[in-house]
């Protein structure tokens, strides 16, 4: 079943799960850039990054990153409220749009590849911090246009040994490194 | 004038119980006071003391979650008729459905409009 599920459809997935809950929650129309596959994430990254843990018959994370200033701009959209720097409400409305975002990409994959589960998400604020999958997977990256600045959806699916559910081995977590 | 109603928010997500707040703002349903709770305990500690209409609760929240807060509600004389409607993100059915069996009104999905919420107190009022 996994099988049918390439790059392309995760990343209709991404687009879609991604501009409804923007045109829902913000009444925004986002605008789309052209995806792209990338080994690691960039070092050295400035602003807020939020993670995912999928788990199922692919196992893997779902991420948003984007910088302060765009984090600030989509907490004052969520909340109706004027942000101008990154405090816990802005890192708590970063993590509900990244649990909605990536609990509807869930709800379609789950269509292709059955039952999967979901991890609490985890948000980070920091300047020039490194992130790191120790798995060395393949994200496809989608990123949107959002107040002049760029909101990225980060997707990595791995399959498990045998198709068995990931929760039972656990996955290879991600790693975050301060300077 | 048209009675106001006294709404319970549960969840565990500041920005949730906002987002909610200004949500039912837009319905134009006549809504009284609004009351925040950030799990199941929290709501038991505010229904003891307030009167209270309508609650919205997260299914998935630390200390006591939606269903334990749920299976409360209806075990207790003075609480078993409030309308109760979770919020979910997933939309996972298996919970969605273990809280329909516990007495739950009904569920809102994530990412929800005024439209949509209206449309479940117009169905519930």
């Amino acid at each position: 079943m996994s099988d049918a599920l390439d790059r392309q459809m995760i990343v209709d997935m991404v687009r879609s799960s991604t501009m409804r809950v923007c045109s829902t929650m913000l009444s925004l129309d986002i605008a789309c850039r052209d995806a792209y596959t990338e080994m690691n994430p960039p070092s050295g990254t400035e602003g807020v990054v939020s993670f995912i843990g999928l788990a199922g018959q692919r196992a893997g994370t779902g991420s948003l990153h984007c910088s302060s200033d765009v984090a600030c701009s989509l907490a004052s959209s969520f909340l109706m409220a004027a942000f101008e720097s990154v405090n816990d409400e802005v890192l708590d409305a970063f993590g509900e749009l990244t649990n909605m975002v990536i609990g509807n990409l869930k709800n379609q994959l789950e269509t292709h590849l059955g039952p999967i589960g979901l991890s609490i998400p985890t948000v980070i604020y920091g300047r020039n911090f490194n992130t790191r999958s120790l798995g060395h997977q393949e994200w496809t990256v989608v990123p949107f246009l959002w107040d002049g600045g760029s909101l990225d959806v980060k997707v990595c699916l791995k399959e498990t040994k045998d198709g068995e559910p990931s929760v039972r081995h656990g996955w290879k977590h991600e790693f975050l490194l301060g300077v | 004038m048209a009675q106001t109603l006294n709404v319970l928010i549960v969840d565990d997500s500041a920005a949730i119980r906002k987002i909610l707040q200004r949500v039912l703002q837009q319905t134009e349903v006549p809504i009284g006071s609004v009351y925040e709770a950030g799990d199941g305990i929290e709501a038991i500690a505010i229904l003891n003391d307030k009167p209270v209409g309508l609650i919205f609760s997260d299914i998935n929240m630390p200390n006591m979650d939606g269903l334990q807060l749920l299976g409360q509600l209806r075990a207790n004389e003075a609480w078993k008729a409030i309308p109760v409607l979770m919020i979910t993100t997933e939309g996972s059915q298996a919970k969605v459905m273990e809280a329909l069996d516990l007495g739950a009104s009904g569920y809102v999905r994530k990412p929800f409009t005024a439209d949509h919420i209206k449309d479940k107190l117009v169905g519930l009022l």
